[in-house]
């Protein structure tokens, strides 16, 4: 989008991009509203002991309160009782001062961040399959050619409506759509073929795709014998997923399983897409693997106009995830535990390489153990809102309450804001530079169009200015009385180390990723605005940027896509006699993430004032609940009340609620905190509950 | 903890079982011994071998080999000694088990017919049971032209299938009055044999055969009414027979399987049975699904995982795999009785569709042919949760499932309140005020109110609106 400033304000105006096209929803069109807000924070605020309550303060006495606590438990219980949490609507180069902050600044271990609350499941099974993870490996134009496209727990047409016009291309050109969704969504509405699946089933779904696909001789044995690997053990495991096995457990009729099958193997550019409703799940990894499995057996990836890709969630969900505010990451895609990654980025940041911390935990883990013997007593949250957004939210805001210290940077009092010792007002994206990552692993650029507010800081500034006050005061520690007045000071050292300028942090950025996976080496941001953004990897200034991946090789050892057997099994939580109902959570058009800003914007508001939870007319009679009626929804975790909103296009067994609201209605006080094995990802998707009329 | 697990037989059942027991927490060996000489494999995909489709090495399943199980197939197992707890193998070894586990499957049944000596079948006369039977049915099939297959029981039909998808001209002949007598009701018999008709399948019915006459050039099978059927092929498809022989001649009570309780053992505790060749409660199971959830059970028991753990039969589904057939039959379908009944009938497209409903449960069902709520049926019938309180449901599926609004015919007749613009809420009252506000184009009324420029979906429905008003004299807006 373009921003015009004027007396009246700030105004938006779409922008004809080839991503959006020109498309913007109502979240678009009102995120100016922000800027100006009434309750925008425009100054410090910290806790009063004697009041509890948060006061506005000045930024010396707010940072320097922060430096004191931090201080004082990393004095009393190590470098690692400190945490970072980040967000994934935080630019690359904030992104990459908070990780570098984190193992140098803090040199904890500790920083995780809300992305893996989103995409961490499908960014596993793509680094496990192909070697590399970015969301889409083809532009999103592609979309637009497909014969057939596949979305798997998708619900563009709600979460990204812009996309949907590439799928009304798709169709227009005579293409098929796909959708496996437990809900009739709009998206749903849109397909030519919906699959209506028992949450918790879509990894069964595939396996028995893939069953048809064999028995059908649909299978590209010429691309799995020449660029593949593992795929006999993948074929003897779905030989065991005939389709009328996965009927029974997923509620797809064969005929449907076959018709899908079909298309897929049939089609000629054929593209595979998969989201949250996949991933959310304790085997988020291995459902997203399914899929992989199933496009590599079709030979999709690396062929012109077909593939698999994952539709990435926040604003900035795929850089936010590349350059090291992932708990075992570094800058460009690289792992924390590969000693040639620690050397290259201890070099770029000027310290030895056994001076950088090793892995973190992920998320919930992190959270989870707040406050606890053993766990981090101090917090630093910058872009993120997990007292909404993180699973069993109930346990989580009281872990957050056991810290000795808690710092939230937001623009507005987010519901974990208010939980903070100290809260630092920070900069909107119109206030600021900088770069984003979009789903296609195309670097953009953001142009900030005015300053922040009097009294607002960026959040580079504000770690800068961290930084540099942390080191102020370990060298007072160090020896007080020998102040050499010829050295450099070490807050000078810090700042300098930390710059608050995005395009200095860009150009380090830069260098850190060059020779990484995701390597920005040859991205300038001239060269953004000169080519509508520019596709990682992209290692020379003057050499191209990589539009598609895959076609000649993949980003593993030996050039192959590697399949991994995956099979069913159950959710975490089944239902039963007491909690007989199944729960799912998602989102809705008006509304962004835990709704810090959208619950704010009044035209969002009035579109999509409060929680509800979706069930069918079926279920509702059978309980005694009318279309409105206030009901509660329990688990074993918690419980939330929201009015009913009675669908015949939800099964009759499942509900479901979107969770981007705050207090009684949040859904996520009664979400499973069972989490992936291997992405950490938490099972958002699927628990078990019992609704009754409130 | 047991030690030394010995699983006899190889098959869907006991690969099943090691697998389960592999994936385990625990110390211990587990042998498998296979009497066949093959991988572990699936025997439901051997119809789809037989069609064509797929080759041998596509049938095979994971193994759960090495990590403390030791496969070896083609180790017949001929004798169990009890009091040593000793297997004894068909060369001569021995080995020892602290838990035996019988899952010794079943054997396809040779009909007593003049012509037919089970221990020496003609050449072209074969059962349709294991891969090597396949194998022997796709050797005779090789230049054949027609086949013969004797039983229009579910197996017998995907057998015949199969065959004339290879472009066999496939005859079955079937004693009873209807197809899958013990499935279908005659209504979906009659039904199923139109369908089979049209892919080459033709079915003679209720009549039996008195004999078979078989040599280089042919089988001849003759029947009851005098008639005689000539084939290059006779595929035998007269159902199973649990394979008890072991069982019972180490003295474990066996009455038609080998009787276990809901522990799945024997009447030797340290002995079990799972899959075709157990009874439990009655019930031989011949299916795949009751016997993976017995291997779970026993898997569960012999680990200590959960000791707890009784194997609880679940209501069988019975669906026939087919090309180009979707049948789908459970519970008490077939019989009449008290209930609810509910039948759709389109018997020139092939479909039939009968559910049985008793206190809001469906307690049988049969649907053949294009019924889209099939996976819906199933899954009730499964979890026994109530039906929808519009039966229809059931019966046609998502052709009345459908949800949204359907398009006013006239954009006079849709409310003001209607949104027509979901991305930017943008309802038609707010269209219209745009309009009178003195947008006069599209292109003017979406820069007014914002419709259509998220996913563009409503852009037609937008200019629709805009067309009625260009053309209507006067508009009347409410809020």
């Amino acid at each position: 989008m373009t921003l015009r400033a004027d007396d009246a304000g700030v105004t938006v105006h779409p922008r004809e991009f080839p991503t959006n096209r020109g498309g913007l929803c109502q979240k678009g069109w009102t995120a100016a509203e922000l800027l100006d807000h009434p309750e925008r924070l425009t100054t410090p605020l910290v806790r009063d002991a004697a009041t509890g309550e948060l006061h506005p303060a000045s930024w010396d006495t707010a940072l320097d309160r922060v430096v004191a606590g931090i201080r004082a438990v990393q004095d009393d219980a190590g470098r690692d009782a400190v945490a970072v949490f980040g967000g994934g609507g935080l630019t690359n180069e904030k992104a990459y001062a908070l990780g570098k902050f984190a193992r140098i600044g803090l040199r904890t271990r500790h920083i995780d961040y809300n992305g893996r609350f989103c995409m961490s499941s499908a960014a596993a099974a793509g680094m496990r399959a192909f070697g590399i993870d970015r969301g889409l490996p083809f532009p999103l134009a592609d979309l637009g050619r497909a014969d057939t496209l596949l979305l798997v727990g998708a619900n563009p047409a709600e979460t990204m409506p812009p996309l949907v016009r590439w799928l009304t291309e798709q169709r227009r050109n005579g293409g098929k759509l796909i959708v496996i969704d437990p809900r009739v969504t709009a998206t749903a509405r849109q397909a030519d073929l919906h699959l209506q699946p028992l949450p918790g089933t879509d990894l069964a779904v595939a396996n028995a795709l893939l069953h048809i696909a064999l028995t059908e001789g649909w299978v590209d044995r010429a691309y799995v014998a020449d660029r593949t690997t593992g795929f006999d053990a993948v074929r003897r495991g779905v030989a065991a997923w005939w389709p009328a096995r996965a009927e029974q457990l997923s509620g797809v009729p064969v005929a449907d399983l076959e018709a899908t099958a079909r298309a897929l193997g049939t089609g000629g550019r054929v593209i595979i897409l998969t989201a949250r409703g996949a991933e959310q799940h304790a085997k988020g990894v291995d459902t997203v693997t399914s899929y992989v499995n199933l496009a590599l057996a079709l030979g999709l990836p690396g062929r012109d106009g077909s593939g698999y890709g994952c539709l990435t969630g926040q604003g900035n969900g795929q850089g936010g995830r590349e350059h090291g505010q992932k708990a075992d990451q570094l800058p460009g895609y690289r792992r924390i535990d590969d000693p040639a990654a620690r050397e290259h980025v201890a070099g770029v940041w000027g310290v030895p390489a056994d001076e950088l911390p090793g892995p973190g935990v992920p998320a919930y883990q992190l959270l989870d153990s707040l406050g606890t013997p053993g766990g981090p007593r101090a917090m630093l949250v910058f872009g993120s809102n997990p007292v909404v957004s993180a699973p069993r939210a109930a346990r989580i805001e009281g872990r957050l309450r056991d810290l000795d210290l808690l710092v939230v940077a937001d623009l507005l009092l987010s519901e974990t804001a208010a939980l903070a010792d100290v809260v630092l007002p920070t900069a909107q994206w119109a206030e600021e530079d900088g770069t984003m990552t979009n789903l296609e692993g195309r670097v953009l650029r953001r142009r900030a169009l005015r300053p922040p507010p009097p009294g607002v800081r960026t959040d580079l500034a504000i770690i800068s200015d961290l930084a540099a006050r942390l080191a102020d005061a370990e060298s007072a520690d160090v020896d007080p009385t020998d102040a050499n007045p010829a050295s450099v000071r070490p807050a000078a050292v810090a700042a300098a180390r930390f710059p608050a300028d995005p395009a200095v942090v860009f150009a380090e950025l830069r260098r850190a990723s060059a020779g990484g996976a995701a390597d920005y080496a040859g991205i300038s941001w001239d060269r953004i605005d000169a080519d509508d953004g520019v596709y990682w990897p992209c290692p020379t200034e003057d050499g191209p940027d990589t539009p598609r991946l895959f076609a000649d090789r993949f980003a593993t050892p030996d050039g192959r896509a590697r399949f991994h057997p995956v099979d069913h099994r159950p959710a975490a939580e089944e239902v039963c006699a007491t909690y007989p109902l199944h729960f799912t959570t998602g989102r809705v058009l008006a509304q962004y993430q835990s709704g810090t800003q959208t619950r704010r914007v009044a035209a969002l508001r009035r579109a999509a004032p409060e929680a509800f939870v979706e069930l069918h007319p079926d279920l509702a009679t059978r309980l005694g609940i009318d279309d409105g009626d206030p009901v509660r929804v329990t688990s074993r975790r918690g419980e939330f009340r929201a009015p009913a909103r009675l669908s015949a296009g939800i099964r009759p067994d499942t509900v479901f609620a979107p969770f981007h609201y705050a207090g009684a209605g949040r859904a996520n006080s009664v979400t499973n905190d069972a989490v992936d094995p291997i992405s950490g990802m938490p099972e958002f998707k699927i628990c078990a509950v019992r609704v009754e009329k409130a | 903890m047991t030690a030394r697990v010995v699983i006899v037989g190889n098959g869907m059942a006991g690969a099943r079982l090691a697998g389960e027991l592999h994936a385990r927490e625990g110390d211990r060996k587990v042998t498998v011994l296979g009497a066949e000489p093959h991988r572990a494999y699936n025997r439901i995909l051997l119809s789809t071998l037989l069609a064509g489709r797929i080759d041998e090495p596509d049938v095979e399943l994971t193994e759960a080999a090495g990590h403390g199980v030791d496969l070896r197939s083609g180790v017949p197992v001929i004798a169990v000694d009890r009091s040593a707890r000793e297997v004894r193998t068909d060369d001569g070894e021995r080995i020892g088990y602290d838990h035996l586990v019988l899952a010794t499957g079943a054997r396809a049944v040779v009909p007593t017919l003049p012509g037919l000596d089970p221990a020496n079948l003609p050449e072209r006369v074969v059962p349709f049971r294991t891969l090597d039977d396949c194998r022997r049915i796709l050797a005779a099939a090789d230049g054949a032209r027609s086949a013969l297959v004797l039983g229009g029981g579910l197996l017998g039909l995907e057998a015949a299938r199969g065959l004339a998808t290879r472009g066999l001209a496939t005859t079955v002949v079937h004693p009873r009055e209807h197809l899958m007598e013990r499935q279908l009701d005659p209504t979906a018999g009659a039904v199923l044999a139109g369908t089979l008709a049209n892919f080459g399948v033709s079915v003679q019915l209720g009549v039996s055969a008195t004999g078979v006459a078989a040599d280089a050039n042919g089988v001849r099978l003759d029947l009851a009414d005098g008639r005689s059927l000539r084939a290059d092929l006779l595929v035998l498809s007269c159902g199973v027979r649990p394979d008890t022989a072991l069982a019972q001649a180490a003295g474990l009570t066996v009455r038609r399987g080998v009787v276990v309780d809901d522990r799945l053992r024997t009447t030797d505790r340290s002995i079990s049975a799972i899959g075709d060749c157990a009874e439990h409660d009655g019930v031989l199971t011949g299916l795949v699904a009751p016997a993976w959830a017995q291997a779970q059970v026993l898997a569960d028991v012999l680990t200590g995982t959960d000791p707890l753990a009784r194997y609880r039969p679940r209501p069988v589904v019975t669906r026939l795999k087919a090309a180009g057939i979707d049948l789908a039959s459970m519970g008490d379908a077939a019989s009449g009785g008290p209930g609810e009944e509910l039948t759709f009938a389109d018997p020139t497209r092939g479909t039939y569709a009968r559910l049985r409903i008793r206190d809001e449960r469906l307690i049988g069902a049969i649907l053949l042919g294009d019924n889209p709520a099939v996976g819906t049926v199933i899954q009730l019938f499964d979890r026994g949760q109530p039906v929808p309180s519009d039966r229809r449901a059931l019966l046609l599926g998502r052709a009345l499932g459908a949800v949204g609004a359907t398009p006013a015919a006239s954009p006079a007749l849709m409310p003001d309140a209607a949104t027509v613009c979901q991305c930017n809420t943008v309802s038609k009252g707010a269209l219209v005020r745009s309009w009178r506000s003195g947008a006069r184009t599209v292109d003017a009324v979406v820069a007014a109110t914002r419709a259509g420029t998220g996913c563009g979906g409503c852009r037609d429905a937008v200019s629709g609106i805009v067309d009625w008003l260009s053309q209507a004299e006067s508009v009347e807006v409410t809020r």
